[in-house]
């Protein structure tokens, strides 16, 4: 066995020196989120690294929905998902339609219509906000589940049809014009070449629309005030109306809440690593 | 209107070559309906409607009056200039780090990218009550070791901005760091043995092979990620509230202000307002991506 050069020990420090920051910087909120949601009351608020009787009793109250404000947990959970779920699919069903035709069928003016899409990609979504509140408003929207989903699928099919664009692109047309020959309609390769091909992108922008709208927090909060309308991160937010809240409760919630979509991402991480990343910044 | 119309009519002439549409192209337009519709319905009309609302001239002056909206611009830019600087440089070394060959570095990368992968609100939050100054964590351990009360972070306004800006990164580092790694990965290997072999130093090689190659790409995402960045509500909003006193607003979170105290002319015209900021940005983005 060789054993290591003094320079080598040199490089695998700085190395060390850089990586040790890097992982407390990325670790502390969650880590304390972490420690809040494993801690009793007492030992909570004591300013201990760990606590002496780390408990899953928080758990246990979140899912029995044992205090005040977690009273509509389950259905706010369930808000959440279906929100979710029900984003994710309708950006997919719009985007990929929008996307074949822009990219496959040549439609007259698609151009322009990518273009309008990029642009609204590109306005930052705070500022779509306060008219898109009050057009809710006048569409009789407010309070009621279809709003947020209908705002988020606007917000999410600009970058969906940009990155699908972009991947049906590079599919050869030979393909397309193959199918032709057959005397297939647009409709049947739509259904039996298109979608089956670009099946990696698709799953990516369906979990990319999934996490958004599980993950927004200022459209939820405008759109949706009953609390058997809200989702998790409004409830959250409304812990912090109180002056007392029960922070680990609190923690403990947000804990859940974050689950599901760190899984979703790990589980996902190799469409979304090749199918978004790429797409995000095309140099 | 008039494809249509000369469609139809030279379907009525039972002349089939001369029309306009194709079936392919007439089962694109019904496929790219659905997005047309929500575009109209959820984009054409809030703006059109939003700049409506925006149209009068006593909204802008009563804004420029209010020291809040001053205080917000300039908030905002401490934000951008700042904020964004910093990450993307922290982005351009870490992405360095990132790219070499080890296992353990392999592992740190999968951790490091949980801030990008766990939804804000509870991070936040989290980050929040750390700061609290009676039972935060922080103040806790000042006060277990120096035997003082340590300070009011969210109380004094630069120093919650700071923070504020400082959640923005701890969120959107690892997204940045990922896609200049990309940017690292693609420049050829040869590039570097060679320079090796010539006995260029570090900064040599930074200098004159990596930063080349990525500072079109560099520039691109410093310019969306302040695009993105004009629009960050969280990290201001539930971290400071804006406060202390309306201290720490940003452009994107003033809007909302306004439009909690019923001042819906206000919000629009603040909203107005970032556009000369936000159009430039953008434009310059549709030229970089819709080549």
């Amino acid at each position: 066995m060789k054993l290591p050069t003094l320079r080598e020990v040199g490089t695998e420090a700085r190395l060390l020196l850089i990586g040790i920051p890097v992982f407390i910087w990325t670790m502390i909120p969650i880590y304390h989120m972490f420690l809040f949601a494993i801690s009793p009351k007492e030992d909570a608020f004591s300013g201990k690294l760990w606590p002496d009787h780390p408990t899953l009793h928080n758990f246990s109250i979140v899912f029995h929905q044992q205090h005040y404000f977690l009273r509509d947990f389950w259905i706010q959970f369930g808000n959440s998902v279906v929100i979710a779920v029900a984003v994710g699919a309708l950006t997919l069903v719009i985007a990929t339609c929008a996307a074949y035709a822009i990219s496959r069928l040549r439609v007259p003016g698609s151009r322009v219509v990518m273009n309008l899409a990029l642009f609204t990609y590109f306005i930052p979504a705070a500022f779509l906000a306060v008219p898109m509140y009050r057009t809710m408003g006048k569409y009789g929207l407010l309070n009621n589940d279809w709003s947020l989903i209908l705002a988020m699928v606007t917000i999410a099919s600009p970058y969906a049809i940009w990155v699908l664009k972009q991947a049906s692109d590079k599919l050869p047309v030979e393909l397309d014009e193959a199918a032709v020959m057959d005397g297939a309609s647009p409709l049947q390769i739509f259904r039996l070449v298109y979608v089956p091909l670009m099946m990696p992108s698709l799953v990516a922008i369906g979990t990319y629309a999934v996490l958004l709208a599980w993950n927004e927090y200022l459209y939820a909060f405008l759109l949706l005030s009953n609390d058997k309308d809200i989702t998790l991160p409004v409830a959250l937010g409304n812990f912090l109306a109180a002056d007392d809240s029960p922070w680990e409760l609190l923690m403990t919630t947000g804990f859940i809440y974050a689950l599901p979509p760190a899984a979703v991402y790990y589980a996902f991480k190799r469409y979304m690593v090749g199918g978004l990343t790429a797409g995000a910044v095309k140099s | 209107m008039a494809i249509t119309l000369s469609a139809s009519d030279s379907a009525l002439a039972e002349a089939p070559r001369p029309v306009l549409l194709t079936p392919s192209q007439v089962w694109g337009i019904v496929m790219l309906a659905p997005y047309l519709l929500v575009f109209l319905a959820f984009v054409v009309y809030p703006v059109g409607y939003g700049l409506w609302l925006a149209r009068d001239p006593a909204s802008y002056v009563a804004l420029f009056n209010d020291p809040i909206f001053a205080r917000a611009a300039v908030n905002t830019l401490i934000f951008l200039l700042v904020g964004i600087n910093l990450k993307m440089l922290i982005a351009l070394f870490l992405s360095g780090f990132f790219i070499q060959q080890r296992g353990w570095i392999k592992w740190l990368s999968v951790i490091f990218i949980l801030p990008w992968a766990v939804p804000s609100i509870p991070t936040i939050l989290s980050v929040r009550f750390m700061l609290n100054p009676e039972w935060g964590v922080i103040n806790q351990l000042i006060f277990k070791f120096t035997g003082e009360d340590g300070p009011n972070w969210l109380n004094d306004p630069t120093v919650a901005l700071a923070m504020a800006i400082g959640m923005h990164i701890w969120k959107s580092l690892p997204f940045w760091t990922l896609i200049l790694m990309t940017g690292r990965l693609a420049i050829s290997h040869d590039l570097f043995e060679a320079a090796e072999v010539d006995g260029a130093t570090w900064w040599q090689k930074f200098r004159f092979i990596t930063w080349p190659s990525m500072q079109t790409l560099y520039i691109t995402c410093t310019l969306l990620s302040m695009i993105w960045t004009l629009g960050d509500f969280n990290s201001v909003y539930l971290l400071t509230g804006g406060g202390p006193a309306d201290l720490t607003h940003v452009l994107s979170t003033l809007g909302i202000r306004y439009l909690r105290l019923d001042q819906l002319s206000l919000a629009m015209a603040s909203i107005v307002c970032a556009m000369p900021l936000v159009l430039p940005l953008v434009y310059f983005m549709m030229k970089r991506l819709s080549r």
